[in-house]
């Protein structure tokens, strides 16, 4: 193994784990709110792909009208699932818990039935997209454009989260995870911040989502495997902090690049795998975690 | 200025409030006192719209009853409660902020910010630090900030008093005096029977969810049956 070599697995790691921490953001954000996990949450990443896809394909035009119209997809998506469905779950009298989580489950279900039913099984991507097939030399090492413009994006996402918590807006969030009775009091209307904080969580599932369709097949099943590695990022980070999910999802793209270059690819998931173990034994608030 | 007409509520479905009527005048401060579970909090929540009520409740002309706590808190009517609820790990700043959060856009959202800053000094000293490092007096202090933040008309304080040391309840109780001076109408909520009777202009007696008896609070902190027979004293 020459350092080159290595460079080259560690920056494709990095690139990789930029796109996982803004999946696992999205997640991290909704739980961190109101204690719902959303198991919808890879099928929403596979929305995202697929309605990526389908805009390039009726226009043509790229990424830059891709994004506009897929992230308030998402958006608007994300609002109408809590109003539709957790709003309804969180006001049921008994087994609560039990009902958040297969609300969520079940959609997911229906979601890949549905992009099924429109899109067939087979693998689909942009492989004539503007980014498709090119790469940047940088001393040496072979990036694919398409990664580099996902994980510039999706810092900038990372970036607009971060301001979007210095806001307002962004306190109320903070004050309804704090207390979510208590924000009453002072004329916040929770359902209405829960409902726009589904919607920014989806909204930055949708910002990966488009990013990584440029590069990467979609097919109906894509969600779950992405869906993993965000739970993972989201248990190593810590639940509920945007910075430990930038951390840890740079941490997961490395230790799985690593691992398929130290094992062997197909074994590309263990790694990541056993830091979730040992998380789950040694730390299990996650490394920035205030559970 | 508010005005309950034969209220019932239950909490935790138990009957807590049977049938109360009683009105609050603007400009004044009326205190609510009465023994352990007469039902003094679950009254102070059922006007905040914390619990569903039967009867009627009305701030001047509008109808609180069947109003999201929300809205009641938009409508001019801010409750202290029990435990204070500050948003425990966000700075005293943030939480003083949130009062205002129903403002956003207009420019003199954050006026009321003097006036705390007046009654409790030591608030300005506390900005960067989280709610939860403060002392129970400070909390009081930051729960009546935030509170005044959202510029009530009605201030409703739920035990101010409870976990703090006598020359607090103090501060905290000459703070209310000059809340109200400023124009904000006091519903007080007291365990401390003298304290709170000692700055009230009226009172109201309650046992077992009913108003047993109201007046002057002159009146009720001189009867002395009053005090033997429902405030056990």
């Amino acid at each position: 193994m020459t350092p080159v070599l290595l460079l080259q697995v560690m920056a494709l790691g990095l690139l990789t784990g930029l796109v996982y921490a803004l999946v696992a953001a999205g997640l991290s954000l909704i739980f961190g709110l109101m204690d719902v996990v959303n198991f919808a949450h890879g099928q929403f990443l596979m929305l995202a792909m697929y309605a990526a896809f389908a805009v390039h394909a009726a226009s043509g035009v790229g990424v830059a009208l891709e994004l506009p119209l897929v992230v308030l997809l998402l958006f608007v998506l994300g609002v109408a699932t809590y109003r539709g469905l957790i709003a309804r779950a969180l006001g049921v009298a008994t087994n609560r818990g039990m009902v958040q989580i297969f609300v969520t489950f079940g959609l997911g279900i229906f979601l890949t039935g549905a992009a099924q039913f429109v899109f067939g099984g087979d693998f689909r991507s942009i492989g004539d997209g503007m980014l498709a097939n090119r790469s940047l030399i940088l001393h040496g090492l072979h990036l694919p454009l398409a990664q580099v413009a996902a994980a510039v994006v999706c810092l900038l996402a990372f970036a607009a989260l971060a301001l979007i918590s210095r806001t307002e807006f962004g306190r109320a969030l903070a004050a309804t995870r704090e207390d979510r009775e208590a924000v009453a009091l002072i004329g916040i209307d929770r359902n209405r911040i829960f409902a726009l904080g589904w919607g920014l969580g989806c909204a930055a599932v949708g910002v990966a989502g488009v990013m990584l369709v440029q590069f990467y097949y979609v097919s109906p099943n894509v969600g779950a495997d992405f869906a993993l590695i965000a739970y993972v990022t989201v248990a190593l980070g810590g639940f509920g902090s945007l910075l430990g999910a930038l951390v840890a999802g740079i941490l997961i793209g490395e230790v799985e690049a690593l691992t398929a270059l130290l094992l062997e690819p197909s074994l590309k998931q263990v790694g990541m795998f056993a830091i979730y173990l040992a998380v789950l034994m040694l730390r299990p608030r996650g490394l920035f975690g205030r559970l | 200025m508010l005005r309950l007409e034969g209220v019932s509520a239950a909490y935790r479905g138990l009957p807590a409030l049977r049938g109360i009527s009683l009105e609050v005048p603007a400009g004044a401060i009326v205190a609510v006192v009465g023994a352990n579970g007469a039902g003094k909090s679950t009254l102070l929540k059922a006007i905040a719209g914390l619990l569903p009520v039967s009867g009627r409740i009305a701030l001047d002309e509008t109808r609180l009853d069947r109003m999201a706590a929300w809205r009641v808190a938009r409508h001019g009517v801010a409750l202290v409660p029990e435990g204070r609820r500050l948003f425990p790990r966000l700075p005293v700043e943030d939480n003083l902020r949130l009062g205002a959060y129903a403002r956003r856009g207009q420019p003199d959202r954050f006026a009321p910010l003097s006036l705390v800053f007046d009654l409790f000094p030591r608030l300005q000293e506390r900005l960067a630090q989280r709610a939860e490092t403060l002392s129970g007096g400070e909390q009081q202090m930051l729960a009546i900030g935030r509170a005044l933040m959202t510029q009530p008309r009605l201030l409703m304080l739920d035990e101010p008093s409870q976990g703090l040391m006598p020359r607090l309840v103090d501060d905290i109780l000459a703070a209310v005096v000059r809340i109200r001076a400023g124009g904000v109408t006091v519903l007080l909520v007291e365990q401390r029977l003298a304290e709170a009777l000692s700055i009230a202009d009226h009172a109201h007696v309650l046992q077992t969810g009913r108003v047993v008896m109201s007046g002057p609070a002159a009146a009720i902190a001189a009867d002395s049956a009053v005090r033997r027979a429902y405030l056990g004293l």
